[in-house]
């Protein structure tokens, strides 16, 4: 089965070229039928090559399929290979697995778009680029995936271009994302300089020997590369274009900015983590700005009222919980809660989507209310996803974040812990506060949204049931304190085996911790369901038994509530301090130097040219005569000359 | 028998210059495409001059072979011409050369 690993990322690519080329011209039946039907059968492909890969004993999971060699220029030489290892295959499953689904929900929730062909090419697009990302050999070839989800986000979120809004949305999205490419680019020439190569196996194998522990080209490295990840994964400082990449349409938000794309950046740690193992400085900032990310927009998504807005700011949360895994050196944690992420907060976006699709069209929260009735199905995937984000046992989420926290605890310090658990418990209350005033409560419905109420059908309600079934039990292939019980982490555990190797002496005495600590992560378990569960409890007194309550303390507080409404400004300092000067600086470089220097050299060289040619043309009067005597008296000249000299 | 008293070589080649240099004045002076031709042949007329001269002074054929290769090409560049002249009288009612100066910058 791994002899078909190439089909894997080349299905999807085909039904891109497909539906691209016939966008407008194929029926929609058919449409839905290449769009979902590459990425089904890519699906099977990696269940097969799963199963392989299970076959075979431990340490000889790693597989490479070279397809062709890309470039080779002197020390430079780069092939089109695919790996698939654990770690890749995690994430092929996810992107193919949740990707199917979504594109399934797609014929659903898409089904009235004009632009139906150009959507679906653009979704099979953006999964051949995932694909590509997380089963690259090397870094310029997971560069080219990197830039090609980048691309097809932009393409998304600018789905509906006709609404400036969304166009704006999806030109920020790239600018923004450029400003981490430019980190990565960095990164990858410095790894080029450091090994000659940029194949993941030399990079890694030789990076203890030639990298010194904690030097500053290490720690270089894992620092550009990490402002890569900051611009792909929505991270502080760079998180700000995620909110408004809900510009796009909802299956688009649950695929590419929730469950995968914005993971790469997780992924790609996770994938260089001996770099980063080599780099604990560096480890220390991914682990502090994850921290900070999670409880910054934890509270951002407290005040929101747009039912997207307030699930993105959650996305860019729970992604600063998967790097402050990384952070900590728990990578295979971090993976764990990524994939667990994939399935609720996919889950989240699509029921949000089945919502909005009920309401044709609306998304303010403060308009909805009391639709647990007239949605049945949607209420109660939604109820599973939000119990699984806010980390309620037995749901996924419960399992992940609470390792995530662990280890936190263990290699991180009870200041990071903290500040994760005071972000689950913001989490808990806003996804609660979500769930209260979308199906809870009295309607807020518009006469309009009210005569049109129903439940949407059932091409989008089967994958919301499907993902509501992987949160219930996504969790327990890594149950914490069983014996055998962590499947995920055996099964990565090849992956992430060198770390020990690097880390030497520190890794194995936090590995004895880990034996110490059944007592304590017990403890943690306990704190974080009750931090939980009382989150739930506020957002339930705030939202269901009192529902002024909330107003009455945002007028107590009214400095501190305009600044989280408004987004702490953010954006806006941003606009001002950073966008601004460097449009004003770029309309005077366009004006001054472009037409100026640039546009007057080209000018003016012509102009003279054809000044001088104007002079010359005078010479030519059409009389032959005139060229005759010319003529003549030129050879009188020159007859005179010889004859004199 | 005495040899003839023959005409020195400079004779002819300064009859030729007088020839060639009406024929260069016709040409730059004249407006008419006739007599322009005409000019033509006259300088042409006196280089044949010049080129018998020197044949006979040094005892040689190659002159006079220039001299045919000069009168055929001559022939028919005066047809040419004067197929061409004809074509623009036809159509300009005119051999007058300022009024066809076309290629005007």
């Amino acid at each position: 089965m791994l002899d078909y690993l190439g089909w894997i990322p080349a299905l999807p690519l085909i039904g891109a070229i497909i539906n691209g080329l016939g966008a407008g011209r194929l029926p929609r039946k058919v449409v839905s039928a290449i769009g979902t039907g590459t990425v089904g059968l890519a699906f099977l492909i990696a269940l097969g090559c799963f199963q392989a890969l299970l076959q075979l004993p431990p340490d000889q999971r790693y597989h490479l399929e070279q397809a062709f060699s890309w470039i080779d220029s002197g020390d430079l030489s780069v092939s089109v290979r695919l790996l698939l290892d654990p770690l890749s295959m995690v994430m092929v499953l996810i992107v193919t697995g949740v990707g199917f689904l979504i594109h399934v929900y797609s014929t659903g929730y898409m089904g009235h778009e004009k632009a139906y062909g150009r959507y679906f090419a653009y979704l099979n697009l953006f999964t051949f680029s995932m694909l590509v990302l997380v089963m690259a050999d090397n870094f310029l070839l997971m560069f080219f995936g990197w830039e090609g989800v980048g691309l097809c986000s932009y393409l998304l979120i600018g789905y509906w271009y006709q609404r400036p809004s969304a166009a704006s949305a999806g030109k920020k999205a790239f600018v923004v994302n450029r400003i981490g490419d430019w980190g990565f680019m960095i990164g990858m020439f410095l790894i080029f300089v450091s090994f000659t190569t940029l194949d993941f196996g030399r990079v890694f194998a030789e990076a203890p020997g030639r990298l010194m522990m904690g030097s500053p080209m290490a720690v270089a490295i894992a620092l550009f590369l990490f402002i890569g990840a900051t611009g792909k994964s929505a991270q502080i400082p760079l998180y700000v274009w995620l909110p408004d990449a809900m510009e796009g349409p909802t299956p688009v938000s649950a695929l590419i900015h929730a469950a995968t794309m914005v993971t790469a950046g997780v992924y790609m740690i996770a994938r260089c983590h001996i770099l980063y193992v080599l780099a604990p400085a560096a480890l220390t900032v991914v682990a502090v700005v994850g921290a900070a990310t999670a409880l910054f927009a934890a509270t951002i998504g407290l005040l929101q009222k747009d039912i997207k807005r307030v699930l993105a700011y959650s996305t860019v949360s729970q992604l600063g919980y998967m790097f402050l895994a990384m952070g900590v050196g728990a990578f295979a944690s971090g993976i764990f809660h990524l994939m667990t992420h994939a399935f609720f907060k996919a889950l989240l976006f699509l029921g949000a989507g089945s919502v909005i699709h009920a309401l044709s069209g609306e998304q303010d929260m403060d308009r909805m209310g009391g639709l647990k009735k007239a949605l049945p199905k949607t209420h109660m995937t939604m109820l599973i996803a939000t119990l699984a984000i806010a980390g309620i046992f037995p749901f996924a989420g419960f399992f992940s974040k609470d390792e995530i926290l662990f280890h936190a605890w263990e290699s991180g310090g009870p200041i990071l812990w903290a500040v994760g658990v005071i972000g689950a418990f913001l989490t808990a209350f806003y996804m609660f506060r979500l769930y209260f005033m979308t199906f809870h409560g009295p309607s807020r419905l518009t006469e309009e949204a009210k005569h049109h109420l129903h439940e949407s059908p059932n091409s989008m309600t089967i994958p919301l049931m499907i993902l509501a079934v992987l949160s219930l039990v996504g969790g327990f292939i890594q149950i914490p304190l069983v014996q055998g019980g962590q499947k995920l982490s055996e099964f990565l555990a090849p992956v992430f085996a060198d770390v020990s190797h690097v880390a030497g002496a520190a890794a194995e005495g936090a590995h004895g911790a880990e034996h110490a600590g059944m007592g304590l992560e017990i403890a943690l378990m306990v704190i974080s369901l009750a931090v939980a569960a009382s989150g739930i409890f506020l957002a339930y007194r705030f939202y269901m038994v009192d529902p002024a309550a909330p107003k009455r303390l945002g007028e107590q507080m009214r400095g501190l509530y305009k600044l989280v409404f408004n987004k702490y400004w953010v954006d806006e300092v941003y606009n001002d301090k950073i966008v601004e000067p460097i449009r004003r600086g770029s309309i005077t470089l366009w004006q001054k130097f472009d037409a100026g220097v640039i546009d007057g050299a080209v000018n003016g060289v012509g102009r003279q040219i054809e000044r001088a040619a104007g002079l010359l043309r005078q010479a030519q009067t059409g009389s032959v005569q005139v060229y005759a005597m010319v003529i003549t008296l030129g050879l009188v000249v020159v007859l005179g000359y010889l004859a004199l000299r | 028998m005495t040899p003839a008293p023959t005409i020195p070589l400079v004779y002819y080649q300064v009859l030729a210059a007088i020839l060639f240099t009406i024929g260069v004045v016709g040409v730059l002076v004249r407006r008419s495409a006739l007599i322009i031709f005409m000019s033509i042949e006259l300088m042409l007329n006196a280089v044949n001059l010049s080129f018998v001269a020197f044949s006979r002074q040094h005892a040689s054929m190659d002159g006079h072979i220039f001299v045919f290769f000069v009168m055929a090409v001559a022939a028919a560049e005066v047809a040419v011409g004067l197929a061409i002249l004809v074509a623009i009288f036809r159509n300009r009612d005119t051999a007058n050369v300022d009024d066809v100066r076309l290629l005007r910058g």
